[in-house]
């Protein structure tokens, strides 16, 4: 019996196998940290008026729920059980931090859009959430990979809410107009842009129309897949 | 269960370690938050006489708008009585600092803006918005009454209703060519709903953001008044 159980412990972990890719695909699709758990709405509704802003923050988010995770799983057999929510937010709030300081030196005008959201990442559930349930329990590499897939799982529906937003209320994508008119128009009516009838409708462009976007999401999602109905 | 002296000694390494990593980046990075800050400065006065400038201002990149800034601004400060304060740059002088001085103490950035076409005065000013405060640069021709240009920033202003005076370039164009005065007297302009019945004195709100648009009424009342003594004897 002893023999079995050492020659399965030394079975060798492939660096990129079957689990691994579970564990970076689940998150986007199955497993949304956003759209099946629920979790980090609150920015969801506030940086996704424009996809460059929605963007930013994805990149911000993954990094920190990737280096966290690592950093956590790394410390986690020498961490004081007694502080260790402690230690997790240090670890987290160090992160958010860097990413603070260098998104204000390579991007100034997007900091300046987003910055009180960037700081906020540091109470963003999905971050929190993933080093308790995962990274203090499991190796470097995976917590790393599920840090990644879960930062991508957010910035996925990020975008694809952003996206919306973005094209019914201001009527462009990414910073370049798609329909309706400039906001010129008003002044100089000789400057038209394709289907130059539509109106961009200001309710898109307030919070609240976030929340309709994601549970339009959620709802097409779970009819797809009826057994996530019931998951929370 | 770790010992009190495990998580004491624990606590301080990763205190220090965590706080020599930050201090390290936040002085590393310091010189280019800097630069990045005084180009964003710049290019929020360039927005208000962007017509002007020769070139688009978006295009431009943060080198040429410093180089325009050098070449093509001087700046003058005032103090509360319209006179020229000696051995201060316009350019240092932080709006939100001087808001909080007594009246008397505060201190007004003039920049000239001496453009082909012509040469402009931009004045700064500061008010209340609906969440935070809103500010403004306003360029004026030289006849020191006609506004050619103005632009506005706001720390929080919602999205899609206060933030269109930021977001929309056709709020801040109706300001072209409003005048200040009518016959000498003073009467700035102000952000009107419903109509507007004197039209060189007034321009359209923004539906749905009312506290925001009279803010930048009250803002203008407020704000313009103090540089009429400068520009008046900049006239004689």
């Amino acid at each position: 019996m002893a023999e079995i159980a050492t020659q399965v412990e030394q079975e060798k972990e492939p660096l990129f196998g079957k689990k691994e890719r579970k564990l970076l695909i689940d998150p986007i699709n199955d497993n949304n940290p956003i759209t099946v758990q629920v979790l980090g709405i609150c920015s969801a509704l506030a940086v996704t008026t424009l996809v460059d802003k929605a963007f930013v923050m994805a990149i911000a988010v993954t990094f920190v729920t990737a280096f966290s995770n690592l950093a956590v799983s790394f410390l986690r057999k020498g961490m004081p059980k007694q502080i260790r929510m402690i230690v997790q937010l240090v670890v987290v709030a160090f992160l958010v931090t860097v990413v603070e300081l260098v998104l204000k030196a390579a991007n100034y005008p997007i900091w300046k859009e987003l910055s009180v959201y960037i700081g906020l990442i540091i109470t963003n559930c999905i971050v929190m959430g993933r080093l308790e349930a995962y990274a203090m329990a499991n190796k470097p590499w995976r917590s790393f990979l599920d840090g990644v897939g879960n930062g991508l799982g957010y910035g996925v529906i990020l975008i694809m809410v952003a996206a919306v937003r973005e094209i019914f209320g201001k009527g462009s994508l990414a910073g370049f107009k798609i329909i309706g008119n400039t906001p010129e128009y008003l002044i100089d009516s000789t400057q038209n842009a394709f289907f130059s009838w539509y109106m961009p409708n200001n309710l898109m462009v307030i919070p609240a129309s976030a929340l309709f976007v994601i549970g339009i999401i959620i709802w097409v999602q779970r009819s797809k897949n009826t057994k996530l109905v019931d998951v929370s | 269960m770790h010992s009190n002296n495990y998580v004491t000694i624990y606590t301080v390494i990763m205190t220090l370690i965590v706080s020599v990593v930050l201090a390290v980046i936040v002085s590393g990075l310091k010189p280019i938050h800097d630069d990045n800050e005084a180009v964003f400065k710049k290019r929020e006065i360039f927005q208000a006489v962007k017509d002007y400038l020769g070139a688009d201002l978006d295009k431009m990149s943060d080198k040429e708008v410093l180089a325009l800034f050098d070449k093509n601004m001087q700046q003058v400060v005032i103090d509360a009585n319209g006179k020229p304060v000696e051995g201060v740059k316009a350019e240092n002088i932080d709006m939100a600092k001087e808001e909080k001085k007594p009246i008397a103490d505060r201190q007004y950035p003039v920049f000239t803006f001496v453009g082909e076409k012509g040469t402009y005065y931009l004045v700064s000013i500061r008010g209340n918005g609906l969440w935070d405060k809103i500010w403004s640069t306003i360029a004026f021709q030289d006849d020191f009454n006609t506004i050619a240009g103005v632009s506005f920033g706001h720390a929080a202003e919602t999205p899609g209703l206060g933030a269109e005076i930021t977001d929309n370039p056709s709020f801040p164009k109706q300001f072209q060519g409003k005048t200040i005065q009518d016959d000498g007297q003073y009467v700035s302009v102000a952000v009107v709903k419903g109509g507007i019945k004197k039209p060189s004195h007034q321009v359209d709100a923004i539906t749905g953001a009312t506290i925001t648009s009279n803010g930048v009424t009250e803002m203008l009342e407020r704000g313009l008044k103090v540089y009429l003594p400068y520009f008046e004897s900049l006239k004689k």
